[in-house]
């Protein structure tokens, strides 16, 4: 198999923060890779960095294998890598119809056909054209979320990033939209790095999951492994009590 | 013994270009000295009820209740400065995110104090050993050093945990936690919802926690309320949640992905029109 994505001892540095710290993973083509840690782990940043928006202080990137840059990234590398961020609240343009969204990576891109893609676009995610003319804030979380989906497909990515993309909904909308990012999956043939807090939601989308925190990777594992308990770290396994739900001690 | 809190058919509506906006539509229950679990999903009316409750409702929001009563007291014809007194020393809230919900320009210990002396007639001396008492109680070490510092300069679970302090200082008889950990890592959220049980049981509180995570509701409540579209759908025992008889428990439950269970896709929710009714 190949590598879609690679990092290798990747650090990036806010002012006198180290946000990552010699982080290295490798995503291979076709998989779902997880993120999982708290916050300030520096899972986002990861994926930040790979989009160019970090500052990477040193380590190298490559996606397809090819070597990116510390900053610059081209058109190539966007029509290639698209992410999906957190909040589908703030990451929709408020002036702008869906179809104005739409249109806008097709335009940046120079890609013909808006119409026919547009629509399809919408289908795929499960909305529509009936919502094409439709402004954000007349959404709800779920939907907006698939447009948000949408815009990252249209210019047809092999990688998408994807930054707690359903932490922001309600668990059965939650639900919802992780059985549609599957489904993408499968008809496309996509990479996913995925960023998320929720375990239960990372080892039932990921393949492969790589534990962070405070920069740095603590354990990379299988998602089978990490069901059968087979954990070296410490805090992975803190992490597991964790989200099994609240245990009153005495009594 | 009488119930410490009695609801009964409660209505908020939001009157709105549109038309009115019933958020809550009758709500009926009844709290003694336990843990009761209010879940829904966003725009059910569960926070708009823990809020009615407080009397923290808007002004133009529109609330009736053939009953809202309070260990005797009529809430809803209680003056203004009634609900004043109630609120913070016998009635008290905890809000979902501490960044938000602090004064953030005053130090975490006057807060505190200051919630402490509205309340009670105690010098000022005795108010800061208090309140330095209860930042221990909710286990931040070093509590001195935290009582001078301001909200932006700690953590979301510190700063959390100074909220259920402040919260807890004036000791109420009834705790509405509204989405108490949601804005916190899943390792510190358990070290919150600890010392909240510990503190609930110990002083025998009533506590009303509202949350949409259906599972950890049902792990730290006694009895759930499933609220949907501004009703209750059901109650339950906590104990008793695998055998919930609504659908839209139900659903709620298998929603969630979890660690172990293979399931492609995921169960979605199919709503029914008529559970709004």
């Amino acid at each position: 198999m190949s590598i879609a994505v690679s990092a290798h001892d990747v650090t990036v540095i806010y002012e006198d923060f180290k946000a990552l710290d010699g982080v290295s993973i490798a995503v291979e083509k076709g998989q779902s890779y997880g993120l999982v840690g708290e916050s300030g782990s520096g899972k986002s940043t990861l994926l930040r960095a790979i989009a160019g928006l970090a500052p990477v202080a040193s380590g190298t990137l490559e996606v397809n294998g090819r070597k990116l840059e510390p900053r610059r990234r081209d058109k190539a590398f966007y029509r290639d890598v698209q992410m999906v961020f957190q909040d589908p609240y703030g990451s929709l343009h408020p002036r702008q119809t869906i179809d104005r969204l739409l249109q806008e990576p097709l335009a940046i891109h120079g890609i013909s056909d808006a119409e026919a893609r547009i629509a399809r676009a919408l289908d795929e995610v499960g909305l529509g054209t009936g919502f094409r003319f439709r402004y954000s804030h007349q959404l709800s979380g779920g939907q907006r979320q698939r447009v948000a989906i949408a815009r990252a497909l249209i210019v047809e990515p092999s990688i998408l990033l994807l930054d707690e993309p359903t932490s922001a909904l309600d668990a059965s909308v939650q639900a919802e939209v992780l059985n549609l990012l599957e489904q993408i999956q499968r008809d496309r043939g996509l990479t996913f790095l995925m960023v998320s807090h929720d375990l239960g939601v990372v080892t039932h989308m990921c393949d492969q999951l790589a534990v962070m925190r405070s920069g740095q990777v603590v354990e990379r594992l299988s998602a089978a492994d990490l069901v059968a308990g087979r954990i070296t770290a410490d805090y992975t396994r803190n992490l597991m009590i964790a989200s099994k739900g609240f245990v009153r001690t005495e009594a | 013994m009488s119930p410490l809190l009695t609801v009964e058919d409660l209505r908020v509506s939001f009157p709105t270009r549109t038309g009115l906006v019933e958020a809550v539509r009758g709500v009926t229950f009844s709290l003694g000295r336990e843990r009761l679990g209010i879940v829904g999903e966003s725009g059910s009316g569960k926070s708009q009820t823990g809020r009615a409750i407080m009397g923290l409702t808007p002004p133009h929001a529109k609330i009736t209740a053939k009953t809202l009563n309070f260990d005797g007291i009529d809430l809803l014809k209680a003056s203004p400065a009634k609900r004043r007194d109630l609120r913070g020393d016998r009635v008290a809230m905890i809000l979902q995110d501490p960044k938000y919900s602090l004064n953030p320009v005053m130090t975490i210990g006057r807060q505190i104090v200051e919630t402490l002396r509205t309340h009670r007639k105690i010098s000022s001396s005795e108010a800061k050993e208090r309140a330095l008492a209860m930042l221990e109680a909710v286990q931040i070490r070093d509590a001195g050093r935290v009582f001078d510092l301001h909200p932006h300069e700690v953590s979301g679970g510190m700063g959390q945990r100074a909220m259920i302090a402040m919260m807890l200082i004036a000791e109420p008889e009834l705790l509405i936690a509204d989405e108490p950990t949601s804005a916190l890592d899943v390792t510190v959220q358990l070290d919150v919802l600890a010392i909240l049980d510990r503190l609930v049981a110990e002083r025998g509180m009533g506590l009303i926690f509202v949350s949409h995570d259906l599972r950890l509701v049902s792990s730290f409540c006694d009895r759930v309320i499933v609220m949907y579209a501004g009703r209750i759908v059901e109650e339950i025992a906590a104990a008793d949640l695998r055998n919930a008889r609504h659908p839209y428990t139900q659903g709620l439950l298998s929603c969630m992905p979890e660690i172990g269970q293979d399931r492609h896709p995921l169960p979605v929710l199919d709503r029914k029109p008529e559970w709004a009714l």
